[in-house]
């Protein structure tokens, strides 16, 4: 995600680490860094939440508003998700529109988002063929550590989780929360050398070859996936990564509740 | 003249703050608006004989010409290398300025993508234009080890008075440390010992701030490395 | 501005429908060092807005054409985060944005000592988590915190304020009520240590009298904001040196 250089005293030094399973902050391969969630912290949007992965934070805003459903899904809501890596995140980004790095991180939670079913766009419906409740989810990185991808997910979760419809405000009803039925989480992971790890800072995913999103839901079923990263990884690497995104997802299923 | 002396209290200045206004002159970081000093950074009251001014506590590092730095090649040329030295500027690496003779286009062979290397400022002229050599008694390419960056206004502390903290710190943890000017550092040595070194060189940048931080550096390395009484003394 | 409401603004007892009274700000929170890449940051809340700061350099100037070999540049991005808003913002700059990251670029590279840092650009990054009237002073007197933060060498720090005027009366720090169906607003910038005024707009209708009386009424509130500011930035230090030092005494 960056065009910085890494000095080769620095990337020796993790790789080393790693041929011994450590990692420079003293975690297991296996281990993500603390997690701290803080939802509705903007009033003025229909759902949010902030997210700290270790130095690596995120927010994301949910805005709920009255529109015109697709031709071809007349009676469905709509969900669109949106991500900006702004400047001020990292030394790296540059202003501007959305480029490559911004609109994946955007489909790739996007994707675990609407494949999961997470939100009920059934319900969504307002008049049948005429008028559905829009959903925007817009996702800033604003410190970034490494692991976008897993922040930007939970961030994403957490908002739509405790976002609510805004019917007074729009004279369609009463305000209501926004009809959630599983909690879809993903977990990371990058190859570095040829080891594995969970949840990369940003050193690690410098140097790291091949990226594995995994998005599970609440039953441990894969419901998105995405290899980023120009090296690969073999079928057994795969193998790991899945177990590895079960097990984790669970647990951080169990922090946000 | 009743002025206080420096207390270990240190007083916190930020941009603005009036520092004298008994007609102490400016020194460093400090200007004079209607016959008061004033901060122009955040940082540390400093009096020096009759001058008031700032020890900043953060900002970047900006190269004089004569300090040692230690670099990252982030870039090559035919000609140069440009060595990203924590400055707001690139520094160019002329191939004149290394201790090889090598052919016009022949410089990656030299020196790579990600290379360390021990340099030390040759000019910076007024707009900020900044030279750099590595033909000099010590500079070289750097392997191995670990490389920590710190605040380039730490650095002083990493040194201690007289170098008082940085022996402390070699001795103890049996490491080789090469301190640039830049807040870049260097240290070689066994694994636990370097990453103990690493570990007391953040603790001095975390608590600059506070007094008694050689007894406590001591104390960190202590309770982590076990040290051989005699053989400490011996190299006091 | 030009909207109209039979929403009575201030009452007769002179009290506005926040509870202040005219010459009360809402509320201020100010955070130095919030941020872990940034070389400084802050935090900032006016009431119900909330603004983000983060500052990167001096650094290597892009785009290169814009590199002054006599003095750093000062860069300000100011932008609306989507969901700040009561409408969902379409995100990217609008023209809106780029006057704002202007004047307050300008403003900021009236204290920076720029000359220090030739060919090099000082860049200030501006984001409003949550919008309620008066973001642009929020957002400045984040950014001067912010830039102090990184040790970056200012003559001063930035406070901002706005005054106005809603139901006929002059005001401090319009709310968004207050702004939508009020009859002026005024934001003002000065550098503490002179008064001298840094940044000013102004929109709607005052008189002479009106006006005079706001300015007095946002230099006075700018100097407490200042206050603020400055506290922040020593609470930073000052919780450091206390964590350290405690087991001294």
């Amino acid at each position: 995600m960056s065009s910085e250089i890494m000095s080769e005293i620095k990337r020796d030094h993790i790789l080393k680490l790693l041929e011994n399973g450590k990692r420079e902050d003293g975690r297991g391969v296996a281990d993500y860094r603390k997690i701290q969630v803080v939802t509705d912290c903007i009033e003025s949007a229909d759902g949010s939440a902030r997210v700290k992965i270790g130095k690596t934070e995120v927010i994301a805003g949910v805005k709920i508003v009255p529109g015109t459903p697709f031709p071809d899904t007349p009676n469905i809501g709509v969900l669109t998700t949106g991500a900006e890596l702004i400047p001020m995140a990292h030394a790296s980004f540059e202003s501007g529109p959305p480029g490559e790095d911004a609109i994946e991180l955007a489909r790739v939670v996007d994707r675990g988002i609407r494949e999961s079913g997470m939100v009920d766009v059934e319900a969504l419906c307002i008049v049948p063929g005429s008028e559905v409740w829009m959903c925007f989810v817009d996702i800033y990185a604003l410190d970034y550590d490494g692991n976008l991808f897993d922040a930007a997910n939970l961030a994403t979760v957490c908002a739509l989780k405790t976002a609510v419809i805004p019917g007074e405000q729009y004279g369609k009803g009463e305000n209501k929360p926004l009809p959630i039925t599983c909690l879809p989480i993903s977990v990371t992971e990058v190859k570095v050398g040829n080891t594995l790890i969970v949840d990369p800072n940003f050193d690690e995913e410098m140097i790291s070859s091949a990226r594995l999103t995994v998005t599970t839901d609440d039953n441990g079923n894969f419901r998105a996936m995405q290899k980023g990263g120009r090296g690969s990884i073999t079928l057994d690497e795969l193998s790991l990564c899945l177990d590895r995104a079960v097990e984790k997802g669970a647990e951080i299923r169990k922090i946000i509740g | 003249m009743e002025k206080r002396n420096a207390r270990p209290t240190r007083e916190i200045v930020v941009p603005g703050d009036v520092l004298d206004g008994t007609g102490m002159k400016p020194g460093e970081n400090a200007y004079v608006l209607d016959g008061k000093v004033r901060a122009s950074v955040m940082g540390v009251r400093n009096v020096f004989q009759n001058t008031v001014g700032v020890i900043p506590l953060r900002g970047c590092y900006m190269p004089v010409s004569g300090d040692t730095v230690i670099g990252v090649i982030v870039d090559i040329g035919p000609s140069n290398w440009m060595v990203d030295i924590c400055a707001p500027y690139p520094a160019p690496l002329h191939v004149n300025e290394v201790p090889w003779k090598v052919e016009f286009g022949d410089t990656s062979r030299y020196l790579g993508m990600g290379n360390v290397v021990l340099l030390k400022v040759l000019s910076v002229d007024e707009s900020k234009k900044i030279n750099v050599t590595m033909k000099d008694s010590g500079l070289r390419r750097i392997e191995g080890g670990r490389l920590v960056k710190i605040s380039h206004s730490k650095v002083s502390r990493i040194i201690g008075k007289s170098g008082s903290m940085i022996s402390m710190l070699k001795n103890m943890t049996d490491c080789r440390i090469t301190v640039g000017q830049n807040g870049m550092i260097w240290i070689d040595g066994e694994d636990e010992n370097a990453e103990v070194a690493v570990q007391a060189v953040k603790m001095v940048e975390a608590q600059a701030q506070a007094g008694n931080l050689t007894d406590r550096v001591r104390e960190f390395i202590e309770s982590r490395l076990p040290q051989d009484e005699d053989e400490y003394d011996e190299e006091d | 501005m030009s909207g109209h409401t039979d929403m009575v603004l201030v009452d007769e007892k002179g009290m506005r429908i926040d509870g202040r009274t005219a010459e009360q700000h809402r509320p201020i929170k100010i955070e130095a060092g919030v941020l872990n890449n940034a070389d400084g940051s802050a935090y900032v809340e006016i009431g119900k807005n909330k603004v983000l700061a983060a500052v990167y350099g001096p650094r290597e100037c892009h785009p290169r054409h814009l590199q002054d070999p006599t003095k750093a540049i000062v860069q300000c991005k100011y932008n609306m985060q989507a969901f700040s808003v009561s409408d969902r913002k379409r995100p990217g700059p609008d023209r809106r944005s780029i006057e704002i990251s202007k004047i307050i670029s300008e403003a900021l590279e009236k204290v920076v000592l720029t000359e220090l840092y030739p060919r090099a650009s000082i860049d200030v990054y501006i984001e409003i988590l949550q919008a309620n009237a008066g973001t642009r002073c929020a957002g400045l007197t984040a950014a001067s915190v912010a830039l102090a933060d990184a040790g970056i060498p200012m003559r001063d720090i930035v406070p901002a304020i706005a005054a106005g005027k809603a139901d006929g009366h002059v005001l401090l720090d319009l709310n968004k009520e207050e702004d939508n169906f009020g009859q002026a607003d005024v934001p003002i910038a000065i550098v503490p240590s002179t008064d001298e005024i840094v940044l000013l707009q102004m929109d709607g209708n005052m008189t002479r009298e009106e006006f005079d009386h706001a300015i007095e009424m946002a230099v006075g509130a700018c100097h407490e904001v200042y206050d603020l500011q400055k506290d922040a930035l020593k609470r930073r230090y000052s919780k450091v040196q206390k964590e350290v030092s405690g087991d001294e005494q």
